[in-house]
């Protein structure tokens, strides 16, 4: 699947299309097929988003995976502060970004 | 071609377009002529006493060559009009101004209250740059 | 240390404003990110993997206790309560909000701090010798000129969109403890065979994907001819440096494809052309700035002795003390690598604690270090005890200095949107590995990239590791044999990548080599030089 994801432009934060805004979880990323162009420019165009992108993903058992481990980074936090993602409580969330 | 937006001079515009530095080369008599980035500013001294016109241009915001051109025309003592055409952030008209330039025909034309702050910015400079602007190194030592 | 005037203190101000007026404009979409990009870059503010990165300039790598603990409570106020020292002698945030960060800037501005030029395609921030001051083997203070230097180089109009990043270091010493010859320029002050002092420049030094060692261009810049000469050596580069490939565009490629003679030849042109137009400030400016650094008022009765009956602190002297120039004082290094810890993250609480330290017991002076590090550049021999006791107890007192543990490594792709491979968590994984190891040892700088940018200097590591990315998965190249001192060499790769664990194990084995092969005093490094890769890469690839 293609989904998109970028940055608030205040905050900064990593956001993802989520088929009606943008959302700080992954999971809640959608397909948005051969879409992704449109969605960009208008959002961007928009300001709700900043510096966005589209990337390929796989949907499995845990949720939405992103293709590349940047992005799986990115959907999780640094992994050397697990205080600091977004799944703070589960120690073993970092592993899932490998 | 893009129109002169920001003018500090007080002769008439020289309304000629800019020839490229080779055409400059064999026709004696064009006063006015445009520097592309790549081009050696130096190559025009020999002929500064009848040029009335430089054009410098930006044709990427991100290429900055065209401010030292801008440098080693007016430190070689060239008077006449230095304009700088092009993709002209607003946020660098006051460091083209210091590096010699005194037209801008932005394009796109830029907003001109942002221009006008722009351009007043900076009270104080750190550098000489044969502007006339005193550096503040000078101020200290009065 | 230097202290702005109204006029600088205009400039910085200034600075703010203008960022706050970009910024506005930025968030009211009247400019759009492209044209927004090299706006904040040149004021330090990236768009990292998970939020704004901003890095604040530390000119010369010099603070005094007022800046470190405006520094801590950023950290606590506007990002996530710590900040992160680079190689660069700066501070990075990593959360930080572009909405908030026009009054982050002004905070800053108050304690005469910035965020200029700490990114972007113009003259960075200048590093220096983080014992500047203090060394016993300095001709001079190195840091009035990084200061000319520093004032000459802010807002240069002609050198504000050159081909690439641009950064020099200035040293004045015998030991080379910047890394000078890795810089774009590097300055050495020198003096002369009739006994002048002078700048020695080497130009097209680096680091990133094409590694070089500065050439010596010039042995002897005159004092009153040194921001001409620089000023030289900047407009060759704007006029002539390539622009039509990204990685090929620093001055070392240039100084490279010239030739150092043919570029040497150009920049003696432009130097003698630029003699005649009145750029250089009088001698009275670097006489001025010199006078803010005089020797601090120390105390000429300081006991030279130490009591070394806590075998903890005679070890934490002996691994992190250095020779101070004055007797009865020394320098003092505030290891930012605990074991497993993350090589140069500072909490704000600690920020506060080493100003309050830096206030007490070093004149109110405080330094960081290209290897991101503190150091309490002037502390009485008498009060190190009583320091080191204060900074054991906040996890501070760390016994490592250039050991293995004192590991350099660059935020990687746990921050880092360039990177290809995380740093930090492999530094942890060795740091853990070899604490019982360390002191058998010795000397030994291990270095450590994300990716072939080399922001943490893996080409001069003794061991450099380079992480990249293979098929989608982290990989990690070992490099042996990397200096960054006065016999500054470069790493060779040993061979294949390994995988994260795979590459604690080849260190391991390495410096098994090492330890069977090394004679006398020697270092890894020396080792190496004398023995070379074939027995590491033999037991390496077993």
């Amino acid at each position: 699947m293609k989904i998109l994801t970028g940055n608030d432009l205040k905050s900064g934060a990593v956001t993802w299309w989520d088929g009606v805004q943008w959302s700080l979880h992954v999971e809640d990323a959608v397909d948005v097929g051969d879409h992704a162009d449109t969605i960009l420019a208008r959002e961007q165009a928009a300001l709700r988003v900043n510096a966005a992108y589209a990337i390929d993903a796989v949907k499995d058992e845990q949720g939405v995976r992103p293709a590349h481990i940047k992005d799986r980074i990115r959907a999780l936090g640094p992994t050397v502060r697990p205080d600091l993602t977004l799944k703070p409580a589960d120690p073993a969330a970092g592993d899932w970004v490998i | 071609m893009s129109d002169v937006q920001f003018r500090f001079r007080d002769d008439e515009p020289v309304a000629d377009p800019g020839v490229t530095v080779d055409v400059f080369g064999a026709q004696s008599n064009a006063a006015a002529v445009r520097l592309e980035p790549g081009d050696d500013a130096r190559d025009l001294l020999p002929y500064l006493d009848r040029i009335k016109l430089i054009e410098v241009n930006f044709p990427t915001f991100t290429d900055g060559r065209g401010f030292s051109s801008a440098r080693v025309l007016r430190e070689a003592g060239y008077t006449g009009e230095l304009r700088a055409v092009g993709e002209l952030p607003v946020d660098h008209l006051g460091h083209l101004r210091r590096c010699g330039f005194d037209a801008f025909a932005p394009e796109p034309p830029l907003n001109p209250a942002d221009a006008e702050t722009a351009f007043a910015r900076w009270d104080n400079v750190y550098q000489a740059t044969g502007d006339g602007r005193v550096p503040i190194w000078a101020k200290r030592h009065g | 240390m230097y202290k702005y005037d109204t006029y600088d203190q205009a400039m910085v101000d200034t600075r703010v404003e203008e960022f706050r007026d970009q910024v506005k404009r930025r968030l009211e979409g009247h400019l759009s990110e492209d044209q927004f990009k090299p706006l904040r870059l040149q004021n330090g503010l990236y768009l990292q993997l998970h939020a704004y990165m901003l890095r604040v300039a530390i000119p010369y790598g010099t603070l005094n206790s007022a800046q470190m603990r405006v520094l801590g409570d950023i950290a606590d106020k506007y990002d996530r309560g710590y900040g992160h020292f680079t190689t660069r002698q700066n501070i990075q945030y990593n959360w930080i909000q572009l909405d908030q960060t026009p009054d982050l800037l002004a905070e800053l501005a108050k304690v005469e701090m910035h965020a200029i030029q700490t990114s972007g395609n113009c003259i960075r921030n200048i590093s220096s010798d983080q014992y500047a001051g203090a060394a016993a083997d300095e001709l001079v203070d190195p840091r009035p000129y990084a200061e000319l230097l520093r004032q000459w180089s802010s807002f240069h109009p002609e050198f504000l969109v050159l081909p690439r990043k641009f950064k020099i270091a200035v040293i004045a010493s015998e030991t080379d403890r910047a890394a000078m010859k890795l810089h774009d320029i590097g300055i050495r002050i020198v003096k002369n065979a009739a006994g002048e002092i002078g700048a020695a420049f080497y130009v097209g030094g680096g680091m990133g994907r094409t590694p070089m060692i500065a050439p010596l261009i010039r042995e002897f810049v005159p004092l009153d001819q040194l921001i001409t000469y620089s000023e030289a050596c900047l407009r060759v580069y704007n006029r002539y440096g390539r622009r039509d490939n990204k990685y090929k565009a620093r001055i070392k490629i240039l100084v490279h494809e010239l030739g150092k003679d043919e570029y040497t030849r150009q920049v003696e042109e432009e130097f003698a052309h630029l003699l005649t137009q009145g750029i250089e400030p009088p001698l009275a400016e670097l006489e001025r700035i010199k006078a803010h650094f005089p020797d601090p008022a120390y105390d000429p009765a300081a006991p030279d002795t130490l009591d070394r009956s806590d075998p903890d602190f005679a070890l934490w002297v002996d691994r992190n003390c250095a020779a101070h120039k004055q007797p009865g004082y020394m320098i003092a290094t505030i290891s930012l690598k605990p074991v497993g810890g993350i090589p140069g993250d500072a909490t704000g609480e600690q920020m506060r604690l080493m100003a309050d330290l830096g206030r007490d017991y070093s004149f109110d002076e405080l330094r960081v270090t290209h290897a991101q590090n503190i150091v309490l550049p002037h502390v009485r021999k008498a009060d190190l005890y009583a320091l080191w006791q204060k900074l054991d107890a906040a996890g501070l007192g760390t016994a490592n200095l250039d050991r293995i543990g004192d590991i350099i490594a660059c935020p990687g792709l746990d921050y880092c949107s360039l990177a290809n491979a995380r740093s930090i968590p492999v530094a942890q994984k060795i740091s853990e590995r070899f604490a019982a190891k360390q002191a058998d040892l010795g000397e030994l700088k291990l270095k450590i990239s994300g990716c072939i940018n080399a922001c943490g200097h893996h080409h001069a590591g003794h061991i450099g590791i380079l992480g990249v990315d293979k098929k989608g998965t982290e990989n990690y190249q070992l490099l042996l044999g990397g200096c960054e001192g006065d016999d500054t060499s470069l790493g060779t790769i040993t061979g294949p990548g390994f995988s994260e664990d795979g590459i604690v194990d080849a260190i391991d084995k390495a410096t098994e080599v090492y330890l069977a092969h090394k004679q006398g005093d020697e270092r890894f490094l020396d080792t190496y030089r004398r023995v070379g890769m074939a027995p590491f890469k033999e037991a390496i690839y077993e």
